[in-house]
């Protein structure tokens, strides 16, 4: 017994000491929830190419919650004093575990490669820490989707609305037709996601940046604001009976196979319509929701402070070649978002990427390119939630606008 | 030495587990406590600062729907599958043949996790899926059974549920204390020409009060425990109409990297299964004592 436990013992410390001594070879160990076939395919790629480079990628994956999982796993991890090499964070998060003081700079790595110039600015200023570069942007998802089946369009004579009134009028015409004008399921974050777009419709960039991002009282409390949440009733009454619980997916199946017209959500519904061999403006049509901007969603990775010259050769290797022009852009083939940086070429992306990149150029321009709240870019966990709680009451009950703008504004005061 | 060892022996075997409940149970509640008093966000922080987290508590019209839910499940769910287990056993309890094969049948669903449970349920429970469509099909075809997706309904399919898991398992407890009332009172009863439901209600019921406590017991801690059978049947949803603080505690916990809720809202659960607790063991120890 007593021999064994020496032998284990000294087993450990020959292996750790072997990890200590190995230095100069670049490791990283990689916290990430992309685990569905798609985006594990994407993984790979990066996977792959820090191989082809000399590194040693540990891979590990935690599936589950949308990433809650993943959020669990690394808060453990980093709570016993073993942070993972890098972890895919995003938003505010980056800030919030910044300021748990556990990130590490790579700075060096972001000013050699000029990452300042080739990201818009706002999304770059997400991968800054207090001045510092933190994190590397993977993709770009646009959020303010809307999706319609272009024959049902055709049949009924509707065009893309380009107005919250004009998709109101083609969804009473639909509805008059006896199909669903809205294609939604029922999560709390799918409520969410509809009620931003239409706070960026109705109110335009600046009202969406006071009320979903800086919190201001007075917007939130707007009549602005009443407005949106009376167009959530409107809308409501545009989505089926049994929408409650539904997943995405098939929502967007319901648009597909034409039980119903539309669905606004994310360009990941892109991948879907993909995947069951649909065609771009053939068989499905893709436009921002009516109004101006552009909500953007976008995946990173943020790095650790760790020790160890191996792990830090790792990160910067990792850091460079997460926005690297290739693996920017053969991953973002597959998932279905667009790169980061603004300087990949579109040519072999389909349509729709390549109005998500013009808009998102055009919009960075226009001061208009938001970070959307419902997919956690705006604010902390906290206050977004608190928001989403009120957004997804007031969708499935009877609540009045009025009531719901009073409940919103002291949610959010009481998530501070 | 042998004699030492003989004398201390239990203490030994006993202090690993003792050890281990002091440190995951009760040092746990200390520090849940502890951090429900913090503004701990993603990670928990330990400066005290007085009692914010409650006050948020208090505030939250998430939290007081939870409350809510958690009160008319909690009371449904319990009467329901006491009323029910107590009628299955009295029907079983009639001598009947088959009653072997028929017991089991009841005690089955108690098997199944609650998950598969709630998963069952929501198909059948869902409009276009389930009872509704069915019914429908046989040309009833106004008939409406959309309680799933009906906000103030939706807390009552969880009840349904519930109650399909449990009533098995609260009839098994009561038939075993059906079988544990003396025979030879009944008989005497039955002599003297009283009709059986007086033997039931007069007689043998309330000799079962112990049992019927520790059913209660049961089902309550499983009531206020309550978590995978609301994600499972309906995820919370609509909205929050079916959040329960168990699920609340974990939306904090997990989802919004906000610490010291959920660590409050822990506390508020464990106060609630205190309430309910403390009077039943202060009960059982005073009679201990007589």
């Amino acid at each position: 017994m007593k021999s064994y436990v020496l032998s284990t013992a000294s087993a450990i410390a020959v292996c750790a000491a072997g990890a200590a001594f190995a230095d100069g070879h670049a490791e990283a160990e990689v916290l990430h929830y992309w685990t569905s076939g798609g985006e594990a395919k994407s993984v790979a790629v990066l996977q792959e190419e820090f191989a082809a480079n000399g590194g040693t990628w540990t891979d590990m994956p935690v599936a589950g919650g949308g990433g809650d999982a993943a959020g669990t796993a690394l808060r453990a991890r980093v709570l016993s004093g073993n942070a993972p090499t890098a972890a895919q964070i995003k938003g505010p998060a980056i800030q919030e575990w910044f300021q748990e003081g556990v990130l590490a700079d790579i700075s060096s790595v972001a000013e050699a490669n000029d990452w300042a110039n080739l990201l818009p600015a706002s999304i770059a200023a997400h991968m800054q820490c207090e001045g510092n570069w933190c994190a590397a942007p993977v993709n770009v998802h646009r959020v303010d989707w809307i999706w319609a089946n272009t024959e049902i369009l055709a049949a009924n004579g509707i065009e893309m609305p380009t107005t919250w009134d004009e998709f109101n009028a083609a969804a009473e015409t639909l509805q008059a037709a006896g199909i669903i004008p809205l294609a939604h399921g029922g999560q709390a974050w799918q409520d969410a996601t509809v009620f931003e777009t239409v706070v960026l419709g109705l109110g335009g960039a600046e009202f969406y940046q006071a009320a979903l991002v800086d919190l201001d009282q007075e917007a939130l409390t707007s009549d602005t604001m009443v407005a949106v949440f009376d167009q959530m009733r409107t809308m409501r009454g545009y989505v089926d009976p049994n929408f409650s619980g539904r997943d995405w997916n098939l929502a967007t199946a319901m648009v597909m196979n034409g039980e119903a017209a539309f669905q606004i959500m994310g360009d990941w519904a892109k991948g879907e319509f993909l995947a069951a061999g649909k065609v771009p403006g053939v068989d499905f049509t893709c436009a921002s929701t009516p109004g101006d901007g552009y909500l953007y969603n976008v995946d990173s990775f943020a790095m650790f402070a760790v020790e160890g010259d191996g792990k830090a050769a790792g990160q910067e290797l990792l850091a460079e070649l997460i926005m690297g022009p290739n693996f920017q852009e053969v991953f973002n083939m597959n998932k279905g978002s667009i790169p980061a940086r603004t300087d990949v070429d579109l040519s072999g992306f389909d349509e729709c990427a390549q109005i998500s990149a013009a808009d998102m150029a055009s919009t960075n321009d226009g001061g208009t390119l938001m970070p959307s709240y419902a997919h956690g870019m705006a604010l902390f966990g906290a206050q977004s939630g608190a928001i989403t709680d009120v957004v997804t009451a007031h969708f499935n009950s009877d609540m009045s606008s009025a009531d719901a703008v009073q409940m919103l504004s002291d949610a959010v005061a009481n998530s501070q | 030495m042998t004699r030492w060892l003989q004398d201390n022996m239990p203490k030994i075997v006993l202090a690993p587990s003792f050890i281990a409940v002091m440190v995951f149970v009760y040092g746990f509640i200390a520090w849940t406590a502890w951090v429900s008093l913090t503004r701990s966000r993603l990670l928990p922080r330990y400066e005290i600062d007085s009692f914010i987290q409650y006050e948020r508590l208090a505030a939250s019209p998430r939290f007081e729907t939870a409350m809510t839910n958690l009160f008319i499940f909690g009371a449904l769910f319990i009467l329901i599958s006491m009323v029910l287990g107590l009628l299955l056993a009295i029907l079983l309890d009639q001598k009947i043949r088959t009653e072997g094969a028929i017991r089991t049948i009841y005690l089955y669903p108690m098997a199944l996790s609650m998950i598969v449970t709630g998963t069952a349920w929501k198909w059948i429970l869902n409009p276009e899926l389930g009872i509704e469509v069915t019914v429908q099909g046989w040309g009833f075809s106004g008939f409406e059974f959309g309680w799933l997706v009906d906000p103030d309904k939706a807390i009552y399919t969880v009840v349904i549920a519930a109650i399909w898991q449990s009533s098995g398992f609260v009839m098994a407890l009561f038939l075993a204390g059906l079988r544990s009332v003396d025979e030879e009172i009944i008989k005497a009863a039955q002599v003297d020409g009283i009709p059986t439901w007086r033997v039931y209600s007069a007689i043998i019921i309330p000799s079962m009060a112990p049992i019927f406590l520790s059913a209660f017991i049961v089902l309550a801690h499983l009531a206020i425990k309550s978590f995978d059978l609301v994600i499972a049947l309906t995820g919370g949803g609509p909205g929050y109409a079916t959040d329960l603080p168990a699920t609340y505690m974990y939306a904090m916990a997990f989802s919004r990297g906000d610490i010291g809720q959920a660590a409050s809202s822990a506390m508020v659960m464990m106060l609630v299964v205190f309430a309910i607790v403390v009077p039943y063991l202060y009960s059982e120890l005073r009679t201990k004592d007589d």
